[in-house]
């Protein structure tokens, strides 16, 4: 046999061990996504809006967001504002996943109500809807299904930017493989642990939206 | 039923209504004809303030209404509209659309609204396709089905802004049947369309446009076989 430098037999033996920091990771992102979905879409309204005072304060926060690295974002919240208030670290890692999430949900909700038909808005005026009304009942399920495979989409990159949180000391999958790797002198080993955790959480997350997708579809079939 | 005075609208620089006065009266079906960009549509949407007029007034059954109207929904409400493309809202079933005003703009109990929702899609020959989405329809049935969503409201005056010209030519006879029926039944009726069947048959009056003004009116049969205005003779030669 060939002398490898690695034990690759200490993969499924650690496997399990990593569950707790794959629940963290979980979490961060489930919490995260949530933040990022209402940040998106009073955000995604607010950038739609024709009033200048409402449009601009939107404006500037994806501007901002999306202009910077979440790992500086992150770095701000935790460290930056400890003078201001003095943040938990899991807390911190959900606000700034969330926030920085919110700037790109933001736009895929705008996008996607900016691609329903005019018409649709018109016919639910002229039954005596309220604009808000129209919004709420007529353009806003439709603009959400449009936006699902972009939001599965972003989900994920969602999931995987969790494993930031690991430079605040959120003890997610990623801070757990390098603590692992250092106490073990397996580093390479622990690495690949982690990477099967996050690709089974992709594959489940993705048949998910996939699943999300066809129900949101019964509406278009045809016969 | 609708009063029209000194209308004007602009798109930009683009000068689309010019000094509109208009009177429909009650159980009246107008017709309004004209080549595209002559203004028809644009009036018709000015009178459900799906756009506004920078001058002029609209009076919906004796009440003036304008852009800042705190009740412009509920003057909407009394206006039906039925679109060129439908607009039905595809993520509801035909049923769906039919109550949606009924539900949340009348508020009414949903049964309730459930059994005048039946009674609409009957009305329109549809009752078979209640529980489906308009994806599954053919042209003439979604407009059908516009047209019961519409009605759902029971409005005071029913707009038709073209409503049959998306249509193949084989369906727009089953949409015209159903627009003859609540022509009989006396509904006030504004219609822009250039179907000379139909307005010959159930029109009490027929509106020429041209480049933003009414030209000239009279009753169908008249305007049609014996046009005075040069533009409209020229029109009306173009679309036979």
């Amino acid at each position: 046999m060939f002398d490898l430098p690695w034990d690759f037999t200490a993969i499924p033996r650690f496997f399990p061990g990593f569950y707790v920091a794959a629940l963290l990771t979980l979490q961060i992102t489930f919490f995260g996504i949530l933040v990022g979905l209402v940040f998106g879409l009073v955000t995604g309204l607010m950038r739609l809006s024709t009033n200048k005072l409402i449009n601009t304060p939107a404006k500037f926060y994806i501007w901002v967001i999306r202009g910077t690295p979440l790992l500086l974002q992150l770095m701000i919240i935790y460290y930056g504002l400890i003078d201001l208030v003095s943040i938990d670290r899991m807390p911190a890692a959900i606000i700034g996943l969330g926030v920085h999430n919110g700037a790109y949900i933001a736009e895929i909700f705008r996008g996607a109500i900016q691609s329903v038909e005019r018409g649709q808005r018109e016919a639910a005026l002229s039954l005596g809807m309220t604009p808000s009304q129209a919004m709420r009942r007529v353009i806003l399920p439709q603009a959400f299904k449009r936006s699902v495979p972009a939001l599965g989409n972003q989900f994920i990159i969602a999931l995987k930017d969790s494993s930031l949180a690991s430079a605040i000391a959120v003890r997610e999958l990623l801070l757990r493989a390098r603590q692992m790797g250092s106490a073990t002198l397996m580093m390479l080993e622990m690495l690949m642990i982690v990477g099967i955790y996050y690709l089974i959480m992709t594959t489940v997350l993705t048949f998910l939206v996939g699943r999300v997708e066809k129900r949101l579809q019964v509406s278009d079939y045809r016969d | 039923m609708i009063k029209i005075r000194g209308l004007n609208k602009w798109f930009g620089d683009l000068h689309v209504l010019k000094d509109i006065d208009l009177d429909v009266i009650e159980k009246e079906v107008v017709v309004v004809i004209g080549a595209s960009g002559s203004g028809k549509s644009t009036l018709l949407r000015c009178i459900n303030f799906l756009e506004f007029a920078q001058k002029g007034k609209v009076f919906i059954d004796g009440k003036e209404t304008d852009r800042n109207s705190r009740s412009l929904h509920l003057v909407r409400a009394e206006v039906g509209m039925v679109f060129q493309h439908f607009n039905l809202f595809p993520h509801r079933t035909v049923m769906g659309n039919v109550i949606e005003g009924l539900t949340q703009v009348k508020k009414i109990p949903y049964t309730q609204a459930l059994s005048q929702g039946t009674e609409l899609l009957a009305k329109v020959g549809l009752s078979e396709k209640a529980d489906v989405y308009p994806a599954m329809l053919s042209g003439g049935q979604k407009q059908r089905v516009a047209i019961a969503r519409a009605l759902a409201m029971k409005p005071k005056i029913m707009l038709f802004d073209e409503p049959t010209s998306s249509l193949d030519p084989e369906l727009v006879g089953e949409v015209l049947q159903v627009m003859k029926t609540l022509a009989n039944e006396g509904m006030t009726m504004m219609v822009v369309s250039h179907e000379m069947g139909f307005a010959r048959e159930v029109g009490d009056r027929m509106i020429y446009m041209d480049e933003g003004r009414i030209v000239e009116e009279g009753a169908p049969k008249e305007l049609y076989s014996n046009p005075k205005n040069e533009r409209t003779k020229a029109f009306l030669g173009q679309i036979i």
